[in-house]
C-alpha cells in the first residue's frame, strides 16, 4: 500500500488527429463521397453547377434547424415542435404582410415568432420540469393548429419581391444565400459546441444533468437558451421557405421535424444525448441532400426516398450494434 | 393526494360530463343517443390505438409508427379485397391483426435486440412503413366500389343499436382490462416502466417485455388499419396521417406517464373519449374544425403540467413531525 | 497477523450452497476474486468486509442479476449455472437486496408475488388466491399489512416488510439478507432478529451481511470475511473476538489508518442559524472553522447529505440564514455555493460526482472554465495544465488525462471529483461519504489528503457512516438523528459508543 507514487499522466493516449480518423464523421465523409460518386455515374446531369446548386435548396433550411437541434439533442432535450414554428412563423409574416410592411419588419416579426415559440417550450420543459419530448408534441400540434386557425384552408401570397432574396437569391455564381447562410451557421454553431464553455456545459448536460447540476452549471439556464435557439433556427429557416416558395400554407414543412431529427441522429449524435459533433450534422446534411437529389434525378418518387431516409436513421445506429454483437 | 391521484380517471370523467353538459345547454342536439353513438363510434379507432400506445408508454417506450402501421395494414387489407373480394372478414381481420403485429414486432425486436431507443426506432419505422404502401399501390387508391360490400359493411353492421366498430373498440378494452390486471405479461408492464433495475431483480426481461408491448401496439394498430379503410371506404397512401400524435395525446391526457410504470387503460381510454367529443362538438358549436389541432395541442400541453405537479417528489420524510403530517394526509 | 480459526467446519454439516473461484471483472476493477463461499442449513453466515469489499457483488452474483467470468456454483454438490434473476430463485436462493427492488404502481401482494404468482383459470392470476397467499405470509412475519393494498401507500419500514415477505413467498433454502437493518428502527430490528430465528429453526441458510458488530454477533454462528474482493477468512463466530474480525476486513489493526495530526483551528469560516425544511431536517445551527474537520455522524437516512445538499444550493431550506466569514449569504444554486467558496463531494459518485462520459481534464476544469478560458472560448493548453496539477497532487492513477472518469476505478473517480473541488480553491469542502466502495489504498490516500487541507486553512465537513474513519479524521462530531442534530461533541468526548448511543437515540449508560 505504500507504493503510491506520483507520476506524470499524459495528456492523450492518441493524437486527435488519429482520433478524428477514426471517428464516426469519417466514415459518414467516406459514404457521402461514395454517395456522390455513384451519383455521378447515374446521371448524366447530376455533375452541373446549376444543378448541384438547386440541390442544396434540398437540406440547407432543415440543416440551419438541425445544427442548433443538435445541441438541444446533446443536452438530453428533444423538440418536435420546429417544422410546427416554421408554419407559425411563416403565418406570422403573411399575416403582417396586409400591413404593408417593409422585409426588416417582416424578417423581424419571423425571428420573433420563432423565438417566442421557443421559449415557450424552454419555460415548460425547463421551468415547469416537463419532459421534452410531450411537451413538443403538444406545441407541435398547438402551434401547427395557431396557423390553421388563422389561415384555414386558405394561403398568404404577394410577399415584397427583395424578400424573395432570402431563398431564391444568389451571392455569387451559383452559390445561393441560403447555402452562405448555412455554411456561416454551421461555423458560429461549431464554434459554439466546441470551442466555449457553453457548449462544454451542454457536453456535460447530457452525460449528466445532475453531475453537471452538482458541478455549479446552471442547467436550467442551458438548456432554456438551447430551445431558444432551436426556435430561433426555426424562425430563420421560416424565414428562408416562406421566401423560397413565395407563399404560406398551414401544411408548410409538414414532417420536417423526422427529417430534422434523422439527419442529427444520422450526423452522430446520440439520440440519448452527451455525444455528438456539428461536423457529423454537416456531413449528414450533405449525405441527405445528395441521396434526394440522386434519386430525384432517377425519378424516384419523394415517398420512396423517405423508405430510404427511415432505413438510414435505424440503420446507422443498429449495424454498428450488429457488428458488435456479432464479433462478441 | 393520493386519494387525488386515484381518482385521476374520476377527475377525467367529471372532466368529460362537464365538457358535453355544457354543449348540450346550447345544442341539445349533441346528446341525442344517435349523436353519441356517432361520437363513440368516430371515436372508436382513437381508443383501439390509445390502449396499444398505453401499454407501450407503460413499458418505458413510444410509439410513433401506429398511424403508419394502420395505414399500411390497411392498404394490405383493401388489396387483397379487391384481388380475392370472396374471402371471407375474420380471414381479413385475422391478417390485419398479423399483419399490424408483424410491424409492431419489428420495432420491439429492434428495441430489445439491438437497444436503439424506442423513438428513433419508430420514427424511421413511421417513414418506412408509409413508404412501403407508395411501393405496393404505386400511389394508386383503392376506392369504395373496388371494395366488396362485405368488406366495407363489416364495421358499419349495427348489432344492438351499436356499430361494429364501436363493439370492438369495447371488446378491445374488454380484453385489455384482463390482460392488463390478470396477466403476468400485464403485470410485468407496469414493473418494466415503473423500476427496470428491480424488474431484473424479480426475473423479469425488460426487453422481452418492451418487445410485447410493441407486438400488441403494433396488432391493434393492424385491426385499427382494415376497419379504418373499410368504414371510410377508401385507402391511399396518406390516410391517417398525423393519427400518431392523437393517439399518444389521448394517453397523455389520459394520465399515463410518459416516464412510464404509472397510469391505466381507463384513463387512456378517456382521453381519447375527451378528444372524440372535443373533434365531434367543434362543428355542432359552430367553431371551424380548424381548431381541432391547436386545441388538442393545447390540451396535451395542460395534461402534461398537471401530471408533473400532480407527481412530483416532495423531497425524502425525515422529520418525525412530517412523517405524521404525511401519514395524516393519507388517512384522510 | 494472527489468522482466527480458518476452516474449523464440522464435520456433520455439508454445506448447501458452496462458491468455488468466483471472479468478476468490471471495467477498471476486480471486485471479485477467486473468491469462495459456503452456506451451511439452519445456520446465519455474517458476511463481513468494507465498502468495496464485494459483498453486492457476490450477493448479484448468487442471485443471478451478474454472471460470474469464472467459477462455480453448487447447490446440494450439484453445480448450477444461473443466467437470470429466475433461476436463481428456481434453484432455491432468495435476497432481501439494500436497494428497494419493488413497484409502487403494483399492489403489495403483486409485489410479493411477481414473477411467480399463482394461476386460474386461462392461465390468468388468481388475485383471490394470491392475495390469500400474500397475507398469510404477512401474517406470518407479523407485518400489520393488507395484501391488496398498493404499495404507493406504504412508508419505508412497511415496504422493507413487503421486500422480507417477498423472499419469503418463494420456499427458499437460502435466504440472502444485504444489510437488511440499515433502515430499520430498534423495534423493527428486533421483530427481524425473530424473523431470522424463525427461519434458521425451519432449516433454511442465511447469508446476513452487515455492518454492525453487535448484531453479527448476536445471531451470526459463522463468518466469511472478504477484502479487496478476496475471501480472507471464515469459520465459526464461537472462535473469533471483535478485533480479530477487524483485523481480517483492514489487514491491519485500525489505529494505523489514520494520519496522526495535530490540528490548528483558525477563525470561522462557515455558520449557520436555524436552517430548516419541510420535510427533511429542521433546527440546524452549525459553525465551521478553518483547518478544522467536522465530522458529521449518523445512521443513513438521518438527514445529512440532505442538510449538506441544502448549504451547497441543491434544495432550498424553508428558513435559517448562512453566514460566509461572518457575512450573511444566499445560496440559490451550486453555481452560488461555489462562487461563495463551497464545494461538495457527494456521497453518488456516478450520479452527483463525476460525469463518467467525459473526461478527466473536461470534469476536473468543469466548475473552474472561466478561469481556463478567455472570453467564453475554451483553452486546452490551460484545462490540461489545471487537472494536472490537481490529479497529480492527488496521486491520480489513469492512462491519460483525455481518458474518459467512467472507466476509472472508485477510488480513482473520487480523486478525480476531489480534485475539480481543489481547483476551485475552495474555503469549505463538504465530502459526503468520502471512501464508500473505494479500496483501502485510495481511502488512506484521501484521509492523509484530508488532513493536508485542513492543514493548509481549509474548513472540512466529513459526513461518514464508518466509525472508525468518524473517530480517526474529526475534530470535533455533530451527530444527526432524525433530522435533527442529536448532539454535538468535541474530540476529546469521542468514543464509539457515545455516537452509536446518540445516532441510535438510546440514552447514556447510567
Amino acid at each position: 500500500m505504500t507504493d503510491i507514487t506520483a507520476r506524470q499522466i499524459p495528456d492523450r493516449l492518441q493524437s486527435p488527429v488519429l482520433k478524428a480518423f477514426k471517428s464516426w464523421e469519417t466514415l459518414l465523409l467516406a459514404v457521402a463521397i461514395a454517395i456522390f460518386i455513384t451519383n455521378s455515374f447515374l446521371s448524366p446531369y447530376f455533375l452541373n453547377a446549376w444543378n448541384l446548386s438547386d440541390a442544396t435548396f434540398n437540406f440547407t433550411e432543415k440543416a440551419m434547424i438541425a445544427f442548433a437541434m443538435a445541441l438541444l439533442i446533446v443536452a438530453g432535450e428533444i423538440d418536435l415542435s420546429v417544422a410546427s414554428i416554421i408554419a407559425l412563423a411563416s403565418t406570422a409574416m403573411g399575416w403582417a404582410l396586409q400591413f404593408d410592411v417593409g422585409v426588416v419588419p417582416l424578417v423581424l416579426i419571423g425571428l420573433g415568432t420563432g423565438l417566442v415559440c421557443g421559449a415557450f417550450n424552454g419555460f415548460l420543459v425547463t421551468g415547469l420540469g416537463l419532459p421534452s419530448i410531450v411537451v413538443t408534441i403538444g406545441t407541435m400540434s398547438l402551434f401547427r393548429g395557431i396557423s390553421y386557425i388563422i389561415l384555414g384552408d386558405q394561403g398568404f401570397r404577394g410577399y415584397p419581391s427583395e424578400f424573395s432574396y432570402f431563398g431564391q437569391g444568389y451571392v455569387w455564381w451559383v452559390i445561393s444565400f441560403e447555402f452562405v447562410l448555412f455554411a456561416v451557421l454551421a461555423l458560429l454553431y461549431y464554434m459554439l459546441l466546441h470551442r466555449t464553455n457553453f457548449g462544454r456545459a451542454v457536453y456535460a448536460i447530457g452525460n449528466n444533468p445532475t453531475g453537471a447540476l452538482f458541478s455549479g452549471i446552471r442547467v436550467a439556464r442551458v438548456k432554456f437558451i438551447l430551445f431558444l435557439l432551436t426556435g430561433l433556427m426555426a424562425g430563420v429557416a421560416a424565414i428562408c421557405l416562406t421566401a423560397r416558395l413565395g407563399s404560406t400554407r398551414p401544411t408548410i414543412a409538414l414532417g420536417w421535424e423526422l427529417e430534422i431529427v434523422t439527419m442529427v441522429v444520422l450526423g452522430g449524435v446520440n439520440i440519448l444525448g452527451g455525444s455528438g459533433t456539428i461536423p457529423g450534422v454537416v456531413i449528414a446534411a450533405f449525405v441527405m441532400g445528395l441521396v434526394t437529389f440522386g434519386l430525384g434525378l432517377l425519378n424516384v418518387p419523394g415517398i420512396v426516398m423517405s423508405i430510404f431516409i427511415g432505413c438510414l436513421l435505424i440503420g446507422v445506429i443498429a449495424l454498428p450494434r450488429l457488428w458488435s454483437m456479432w464479433r462478441a | 393526494m393520493i386519494r387525488l391521484l386515484k381518482s385521476r380517471e374520476a377527475l377525467l370523467v367529471a372532466v368529460i360530463i362537464a365538457l358535453t353538459a355544457l354543449i348540450a345547454s346550447r345544442f341539445p342536439a349533441f346528446i341525442a343517443p344517435a349523436n353519441l353513438v356517432n361520437v363513440f363510434t368516430d371515436t372508436s379507432p382513437l381508443i383501439i390505438l390509445a390502449i396499444g400506445q398505453a401499454i407501450v408508454i407503460l413499458t418505458r417506450c413510444i410509439d410513433l409508427s401506429v398511424a403508419s402501421n394502420l395505414a399500411l395494414t390497411g392498404m394490405v387489407c383493401a388489396m387483397v379485397n379487391v384481388a380475392y373480394p370472396d374471402l371471407p372478414i375474420p380471414v381479413i381481420i385475422g391478417m390485419a391483426l398479423m399483419l399490424g403485429a408483424a410491424l409492431g414486432a419489428i420495432n420491439g425486436i429492434l428495441v430489445w435486440k439491438l437497444t436503439i431507443p424506442p423513438i428513433v426506432v419508430t420514427l424511421g419505422t413511421l417513414t418506412i412503413y408509409r413508404g412501403i404502401i407508395f411501393v405496393i399501390s404505386d400511389g394508386a387508391w383503392v376506392n369504395a366500389h373496388e371494395m366488396s360490400a362485405s368488406f366495407t359493411g363489416f364495421p358499419r353492421a349495427e348489432i344492438l343499436g351499436l356499430p361494429v366498430l364501436a363493439w370492438l373498440a369495447i371488446l378491445t378494452a374488454a380484453t385489455f382490462f384482463v390482460v392488463i390486471a390478470r396477466t403476468p405479461l400485464g403485470r410485468s408492464f407496469y414493473a418494466v416502466g415503473g423500476n427496470p433495475n428491480a424488474s431484473v431483480y424479480a426475473g423479469i426481461n425488460v426487453g422481452r417485455t418492451q418487445f410485447w408491448a410493441f407486438v400488441l401496439s403494433g396488432m391493434l394498430a393492424g385491426l385499427t388499419g382494415y376497419l379504418w379503410v373499410a368504414r371510410y371506404s377508401v385507402a391511399y397512401v396518406d390516410i391517417a396521417k398525423g393519427f400518431e400524435l392523437e393517439v399518444v395525446a389521448a394517453c397523455v391526457i389520459g394520465g399515463i406517464a410518459i416516464a412510464g410504470g404509472a397510469g391505466t387503460v381507463m384513463g387512456a381510454i378517456l382521453g381519447a373519449i375527451f378528444l372524440g367529443i372535443i373533434k365531434n362538438a367543434l362543428p355542432v358549436v359552430g367553431i371551424s374544425p380548424f381548431w381541432q389541432l391547436a386545441i388538442s395541442g393545447a390540451a396535451i400541453v395542460i395534461a402534461v403540467a398537471f401530471n408533473a405537479r400532480a407527481g412530483r417528489a416532495k423531497g425524502r420524510i425525515i422529520l418525525k413531525k412530517a412523517e405524521a403530517q404525511a401519514q395524516g394526509a393519507t388517512a384522510s | 497477523m494472527s489468522q482466527p480459526a480458518l476452516n474449523t467446519t464440522e464435520a456433520q454439516d455439508t454445506p448447501v450452497l458452496r462458491l468455488a473461484g468466483i471472479t468478476k471483472t468490471f471495467p477498471g476493477v476486480k471486485a471479485l476474486n477467486e473468491v469462495s463461499l459456503e452456506l451451511y442449513p439452519g445456520q446465519v453466515t455474517a458476511l463481513i468486509g468494507e465498502n468495496g469489499a464485494g459483498k453486492s457483488t457476490i450477493v448479484k452474483v448468487l442471485t443471478g442479476i451478474y454472471r460470474a467470468d469464472g467459477g462455480t456454483i453448487s447447490v446440494d454438490d450439484r453445480q448450477v449455472n444461473f443466467t437470470s434473476a429466475e433461476d436463481a430463485t428456481a434453484a432455491g436462493i432468495t435476497a432481501i437486496h439494500q436497494e428497494t427492488v419493488l413497484f409502487d404502481e403494483l399492489s403489495v401482494a403483486e409485489n410479493i408475488f411477481i414473477g411467480h404468482a399463482p394461476r386460474g383459470r386461462f392461465g390468468l392470476i388468481d388475485t383471490a388466491a394470491m392475495n390469500a397467499r400474500a397475507q398469510g405470509i404477512l401474517d406470518r412475519i407479523d407485518a400489520p399489512l393488507t395484501a391488496s393494498t398498493p404499495l404507493k401507500d406504504l412508508g419505508i419500514a412497511n415496504k422493507h416488510l413487503v421486500a422480507i415477505a417477498r423472499a419469503l413467498s418463494v420456499d427458499a433454502r437460502v435466504v440472502i439478507m444485504d444489510e437488511p437493518t440499515a433502515a430499520l428502527s430498534q423495534k423493527e430490528i428486533e421483530e427481524l432478529y425473530d424473523l431470522v430465528g424463525r427461519l434458521k429453526a425451519e432449516g433454511r441458510a442465511i447469508l446476513f451481511i452487515s455492518h454492525k458488530f453487535d448484531e453479527i454477533f448476536r445471531i451470526a454462528d459463522r463468518y466469511a470475511v472478504f477484502r479487496d474482493g478476496e475471501h480472507v477468512g471464515a469459520g465459526l463466530m464461537a472462535n473469533v473476538t471483535e478485533g480479530d474480525l477487524v483485523q481480517l476486513m483492514v489487514g491491519r489493526s485500525v489505529d494505523q489508518i489514520f494520519p496522526a495530526r495535530e490540528a490548528k483551528i483558525g477563525a470561522e469560516v462557515l455558520r449557520i442559524e436555524g436552517f430548516a425544511h419541510p420535510t427533511e431536517f429542521d433546527d440546524i445551527s452549525l459553525m465551521l472553522n478553518a483547518g478544522e474537520i467536522l465530522g458529521f455522524y449518523g445512521l443513513v437516512g438521518a438527514g445529512r447529505s440532505e442538510l449538506m445538499q441544502a448549504i451547497f444550493g441543491i434544495t432550498k431550506p424553508s428558513a435559517g440564514t448562512l453566514h460566509i466569514g461572518g457575512e450573511a449569504r444566499t445560496i440559490h444554486s451550486p453555481a452560488d455555493a461555489i462562487a461563495n467558496g463551497i464545494v461538495y463531494v457527494p456521497e453518488d459518485r456516478g450520479k452527483q460526482g463525476a460525469v463518467l462520459g467525459l473526461p478527466i481534464f473536461q470534469n476536473v476544469t468543469l466548475p473552474s472554465l472561466s478561469q481556463t478560458s478567455k472570453r467564453g472560448f475554451l483553452k486546452l493548453a490551460n484545462e490540461f495544465a489545471l487537472a494536472r496539477e490537481y490529479t497529480e497532487r492527488l496521486e491520480l492513477r489513469a492512462a491519460a488525462l483525455d481518458q474518459d472518469v467512467g472507466n476509472l476505478s472508485g477510488g480513482n473517480q473520487q480523486k478525480v471529483v476531489i480534485a475539480k473541488w481543489l481547483a476551485t480553491k475552495p474555503r469549505v469542502i463538504i465530502l459526503d461519504e468520502p471512501t464508500k466502495g473505494i479500496d483501502i489504498g485510495s481511502k488512506a490516500a484521501v484521509h492523509s489528503f484530508m488532513a493536508e487541507l485542513a492543514a493548509e486553512g481549509l474548513a472540512v465537513i466529513m459526513i461518514s457512516s464508518e466509525l472508525p474513519e468518524i473517530l480517526g479524521m474529526s475534530d470535533r462530531v455533530i451527530v444527526m438523528r432524525e433530522g435533527l442534530i442529536a448532539a454535538e461533541l468535541a474530540r476529546d468526548e469521542l468514543s464509539a459508543e457515545t455516537l452509536v448511543r446518540h445516532a441510535a437515540g438510546i440514552g447514556a449508560p447510567s
